[in-house]
């Protein structure tokens, strides 16, 4: 493909590269943008990125391992979009989501970008797990298989294969019970929803992962939907109305919510506790939602909840988006973007840092311990608080 | 893998390190028009230590270094002219110290002017420090590096007037303290020290600067921006002394520009209006409007056409979107004020010869000392018939401002010719004695302030 047919080629030179895109709502530092957070090159910016993208497409230059691990250190966080002040920025975390899918078309992936899309191909997962071993996250739970009950619980890959990220599983079915829910999983027929395959450019394979998931929802039964991870959350809720699978899909939190407020869970105490939680970005930026996981917060009585310096629309994304939560193009460095991220929790005086999301708590706990804060600060998923 | 690319990355380690050709792409160019120019290392420092080794790495192995800051000159300053190796000074950004009562604060030179402006209005709000017209990224050094200007000029004078003090990498690796903080007494003064100064203005051709003792102002409670519109451009001069004389109100633009068309044409005098209280605000608005300005809009050939207005953070980039292209470039002159007239009419006739709309703007700089003048044209950067209109049309300006008996600030290379031709031979015979005595290696920016 070349300019001509990309479907950006007629505003991504108008990246004029200001820099707006590096800032939190704030302006507090040049280092919300995860990817140049991490690596402080120009390139890695957002306007560097977009430079890249069209001189590769002009053929100034050649695609090459670096350029594919530019783009793909790009988590698709939004901060851009949240802070670009052109009216084309809606468009530009797509216009390198394009260029990744023109990589994907090429061929010419990392190889980290590879096997996470092979693994999904086959085993439904990045993590190349069979499927068959889909459900052990229940670990003796009693958890009901979807046999039209009122919700499906979607757990997502990270729940259900990632050992940290079971836990916050786990917590949620337990508190859907206690509540009565009337709620089912897919167990082993559960696959991938696709959110970041899109992210990361495979379109065929997206849409495949749509077809499935929506054909399986359907052939179920299925109406309502709670999803543990705001990745999952956010493309059931928007992407698959666009492939005819209209559901009713509602992030774990906001159910949570509204169980509070019903009277059917009752938050414990937590005295004198002092949490602050960490937007993810497919929540916040990409949802619009902020005040769910702070009420849930609120009704914890005594606890004490304190705003990070960068909160809300402003986040720093935990460097998990776009698949770099299994890739790891920003790992590996003390400015990798989740321990930046945890030690601005650490500096805002709190003891427990809350998520709700399967990625960001797994790739905050890690950089929890990396940084040798594990006596200082905890990371819980909010449902974790409950227990 | 080569000597140097080795050596830089034992300094600021691998992943601050490049000779790839991404980066090498990236750092080719600047925001403007100029053709790019290939460096062949990219390295980002994150302490002075660090820079200084790089620098006598570049002495021993003859290369040319250009230290970059936001890179937001649009002038292309800071592109490796001769090659070599682009320093990236953005890692260098801590705040070292703020003395509220002695309203200084001292910081690393690479530090963005949006971080700045955020941590005092978190933690010292009522001090500011004078931000420029740039996006926030741009930082401290390259502001100071290029004789910037900000949102204080008027009546306090050029950026580069508002400082304490500053430490200064010299080309030949050695650390160099101007003011107080070289006698060890704190960053509070420049002054009574012999002035040693050549390192503000240079564009790094003389030396790296690295810390900045930069002085803050007050910062009254409620901020408001004033406008106060004309038609006729031999007003503005007049206005603005009037202004200036009052000594009640900030920063103070006068600005002029074909878009939106309900603007063409018209002279927008924008002031800033501070105060602690209610009662503070209307009395200078009352001075300002009832009083300095009341004979405009008797004589019908001025109104008030906003108050109280919200200043937002500078959107200048904005102006990059005006041909949908992504991209601008203006020529800036310190002038006098009496100039505007002058400087708005000429600058309307270049546009239109290139097919551009006009966008002109005049910030006083001092109590009406002087101005700097910019005028800006848009391109796309997508169609490279715009990018050469708006080159020639800056080469144009630049040639204009001369004959005017302007200044042109932080010239790009044809700007900084056309002002050498002119400028006093001894005095151009003393820069280069000046470069040559700090500079032996000739490594510093090459190309740029070079006396031919």
């Amino acid at each position: 493909m070349s300019l001509t047919s990309y479907k950006h080629k007629d505003v991504i030179h108008r990246c004029f590269r200001c820099g707006y895109c590096k800032f939190p709502t704030d302006w507090s530092s040049v280092t919300n943008c995860p990817a140049y957070a991490r690596y402080r090159l120009e390139s890695y910016s957002t306007g560097g990125r977009l430079w890249l993208i069209r001189a590769w497409l002009n053929d100034e230059i050649k695609w090459s391992e670096n350029l594919a691990k530019i783009l793909y250190a790009c988590t698709s966080c939004k901060n851009c979009a949240e802070k670009c002040p052109h009216n084309f920025n809606v468009d530009i975390v797509d216009m390198i989501v394009a260029a990744r899918t023109e990589m994907v078309n090429q061929g010419k992936l990392p190889k980290p970008v590879k096997n996470f899309l092979s693994n999904i191909h086959l085993y439904g997962n990045p993590y190349g797990i069979s499927a068959k071993k889909r459900s052990a996250w229940v670990n003796g739970y009693p958890v009901q298989d979807y046999t039209n009950q009122e919700y499906l619980f979607y757990v997502g890959c990270e729940g259900s294969y990632d050992s940290r990220a079971q836990e916050a599983a786990i917590a949620v079915a337990k508190l859907l019970e206690s509540a009565g829910i009337s709620f089912g999983i897919l167990g082993k027929d559960e696959i991938s929803d696709g959110n970041d395959v899109e992210m990361m450019g495979e379109d065929g394979l997206f849409e495949e992962l749509a077809d499935k998931n929506i054909r399986q929802f359907k052939e179920l039964g299925v109406k309502n939907i709670i999803t543990l991870s705001p990745h999952a959350y956010n493309t059931f809720k928007n992407r698959y109305p666009e492939f005819d699978g209209e559901f009713n899909v509602q992030h774990y939190t906001q159910v949570i919510k509204n169980l509070i407020r019903q009277g059917k869970i009752n938050p414990p105490q937590l005295e004198g506790k002092r949490i602050t939680f960490h937007d993810p970005c497919f929540l916040g930026r990409w949802n619009g939602e902020y005040e769910t996981p702070r009420k849930i917060l609120q009704a914890f009585k005594g606890a004490q909840v304190i705003e990070m310096q960068r909160s809300r629309s402003g986040a720093l994304c935990c460097g998990g988006g776009s698949g770099n939560f299994f890739t790891d193009f920003l790992g590996g460095s003390p400015e990798s973007p989740s321990r930046q991220r945890v030690r601005e929790a650490h500096e805002s005086g709190a003891e427990i840092l809350a998520v709700a999301c399967p990625s960001c708590l797994v790739m905050l706990e890690e950089a929890v311990t990396a940084e040798k804060l594990d006596q200082e600060i905890q990371v819980k998923d909010l449902s974790e608080l409950f227990f | 893998m080569n000597a140097v690319y080795n050596a830089l990355i034992d300094i600021v380690g691998e992943d601050y390190t490049s000779n790839r050709e991404e980066e090498l792409f990236t750092y080719s160019k600047d925001l403007g028009t100029s053709p790019p120019q290939r460096p062949e290392y990219v390295a980002a420092p994150k302490n002075t230590a660090q820079l200084q080794e790089i620098v006598r790495l570049a002495n021993r192995e003859k290369v040319a270094i250009v230290p970059l800051g936001g890179g937001m000159t649009l002038a292309g300053l800071a592109l490796p002219l001769k090659g070599g190796i682009i320093i990236d000074l953005k890692r260098m950004e801590q705040i070292i110290e703020v003395n509220e009562k002695g309203r200084y604060m001292v910081v690393e030179a690479g530090i963005s002017q949006g971080k700045i402006t955020s941590y005092l209005k978190k933690n010292h709000p009522g001090l500011m420090h004078s931000e420029p017209g740039a996006p926030p990224a741009a930082t401290v050094g390259g502001n100071l590096a290029i004789h910037g200007q900000g949102d204080l000029a008027h009546p306090n004078g050029f950026n580069t007037d508002m400082v304490n003090g500053l430490e200064v990498v010299l080309p030949t690796g050695e650390i160099i303290l101007l003011g107080s903080c070289a006698v060890d007494s704190g960053w509070y003064t420049m002054h009574p020290l012999p002035n040693m100064d050549l390192f503000m203005g240079w564009n790094g051709t003389t030396g790296i600067i690295t810390k900045v003792s930069l002085r803050l102002f007050p910062n009254k409670k409620i901020r408001e921006m004033d406008l106060f519109t004309v038609e006729d451009e031999n007003l503005v001069p007049e206005i603005l002394y009037e202004i200036s004389h009052l000594g009640l109100t900030g920063d103070l633009i006068a600005t002029s520009s074909e878009l939106p068309p309900m603007m063409n044409r018209l002279h927008s005098i924008t002031t800033m209006v501070t105060g602690d209280t209610a009662e503070e605000i209307e009395f200078k608005r009352h001075m300002l409007f009832d009083v300095t300005l009341s004979k405009y809009i008797r004589e019908g050939t001025g109104g008030i056409s906003g108050v109280s207005q919200d200043r937002p953070r500078p959107m200048v980039s904005k102006s990059s979107d005006w041909k949908k292209g992504g991209g601008f470039e203006y020529v800036g002159a310190i002038v006098p004020v009496e100039f505007y007239p002058e400087c708005y009419r000429r600058g309307a006739e270049i546009s239109e010869r290139h097919d551009i709309p006009y966008t002109v703007l005049g910030r006083v700089i001092g109590s009406s000392h002087g101005m700097m003048f910019s005028w800006s044209y848009a391109f796309n950067r997508a169609d490279d018939d715009t990018v050469r209109h708006a080159r020639e049309a800056l080469h144009e300006t630049d040639e204009m401002v001369m004959e005017m008996k302007g200044t042109i600030w932080k010239p790009a290379v044809f700007g900084q010719q056309l002002m050498m031709e002119q400028m006093d031979k001894t005095t151009r015979e003393m820069m280069k004695k000046i470069k040559t005595m700090l500079d032996p290696n000739g490594i510093m920016n090459p190309g740029n302030w070079e006396v031919r």
